[in-house]
């Protein structure tokens, strides 16, 4: 199954978009892995922010050989997201997708999708498609 | 390392250790100025992100590295894992294309050095898909980079003439409309503030200048001088901030 990598500036916001998306699947969903926030060595506490090392190391354990696609929040995340594909393993990069849909729409698109056994492309394309999904909502 | 008598002509694993280590010296002294720069236009965390990222690089330079790529290499995975923002990717990704350039050397000499920082300084334009005139840390790495280049007999007179190109850069951030990141949200509002990412690179060149400079770094002595550079800085970002 195409496994789904969420990157965040927070650990909460991660956890809370996967639990929402989760519930449209229950059971029988992806393997879902988080990268998000960074440690401040101080006070040994997740503050915001984005870690390259980390996403790479997520990406390769959400991979099960079908490959994965990354959902996103903004800024850093993009940044590091791209970063981290500089010294993530090669195979795993060809098979991983970075998904430009917004983090809760496409997360939801993604887990669904992934779950019917979509390979990364069309795990990609249909968390971009769900945002398209919103826009029609509010067209009418 | 350096001494009065013989300027430096290459910079090897000592003298890079140096740089990084003056980098996290300078991080530290003006992380409050970096902060307010980003208060200004961005999400004011410019300040404690850098110092988080060079006190991990401080915490990595006792180790023993076998040649320039490995020491830069180590510097460049540090930085992308421990300041948070996008100033970790993008300088981040600068040593780790640094260390690639450097491959198999164990001294850079004039060249060398520019090929590296070159190399670098277009990981940064690749990484944030940007280029200079756009309110970034590229409006200080590439005129440090061109004066670099044409100042180019000595290494000593390249590097001298980078920081000072960094620090016009870093100014002339200051009226550019933002384009690239979080102070593009603010759109106009962004001008008359000199960008911080500028400011943390003119921060890079002067400690690289400091380890250059005729008797090296001294650890003591510079401490008031910087202090007033910083002030200065402050002045000209409030009176950037004023007009």
């Amino acid at each position: 199954m195409t496994g789904i990598v969420v990157v965040s500036h927070s650990r909460p916001l991660a956890e809370a978009a996967i639990d929402l998306a989760q519930q449209m699947v229950r059971d029988g969903g992806p393997r879902i892995e988080i990268a998000a926030g960074v440690q401040d060595p101080e006070t040994d506490q997740l503050g915001l922010g984005t870690d390259a090392a980390a996403i790479s190391a997520a990406i390769e354990k959400a991979d099960d050989g079908q490959g994965v696609v990354v959902l996103m929040d903004l800024g850093s995340a993009i940044l590091s997201a791209r970063t981290a594909l500089e010294f993530t393993e090669p195979d795993i990069v060809e098979r991983t997708r970075l998904s430009w849909a917004p983090l809760v729409e496409g997360l939801v698109g993604a887990v669904v999708t992934a779950a019917s056994g979509a390979d990364p492309a069309e795990v990609a394309a249909q968390a971009e498609v769900a945002s398209e999904a919103k826009h029609q909502q509010l067209a009418d | 390392m350096t001494s009065e008598n013989t300027p430096v002509s290459e910079l090897g694993l000592p003298e890079l250790t140096t740089w990084l280590r003056r980098c996290t010296e300078l991080v530290d002294e003006n992380a409050p100025y970096l902060t307010d720069l980003d208060a200004a236009i961005g999400d004011a965390d410019h300040g404690a992100n850098m110092q988080r990222g060079f006190d991990a690089v401080a915490g990595i330079l006792d180790a023993e590295y076998e040649d320039v790529q490995a020491l830069m290499k180590k510097v460049g995975m540090t930085l992308v894992s421990s300041v948070g923002g996008a100033s970790g990717p993008l300088y981040g990704t600068f040593f780790l294309r640094f260390a690639t350039s450097a491959k198999g050397a164990d001294a850079l000499d004039l060249h060398a050095l520019f090929a590296a920082l070159q190399a670098g300084v277009h990981g940064i334009e690749e990484r944030g898909k940007s280029m200079i005139g756009q309110k970034t840390m590229l409006d200080a790495w590439v005129p440090a980079l061109d004066a670099y280049q044409r100042a180019g007999e000595t290494l000593q007179g390249a590097v001298l003439a980078g920081a000072a190109g960094a620090q016009e850069g870093r100014d002339a951030s200051g009226p550019m409309e933002a384009t690239k990141g979080r102070a593009s949200y603010l759109g106009e509002r962004s001008v008359g503030h000199i960008d911080p990412g500028a400011a943390s690179t003119a921060l890079l060149w002067e400690a690289l200048a400091d380890v250059v400079r005729p008797g090296g770094p001294t650890p003591d002595g510079e401490a008031g001088a910087d202090g007033e550079t910083r002030a200065d800085g402050e002045t000209r970002a409030d009176g950037e901030a004023a007009s």
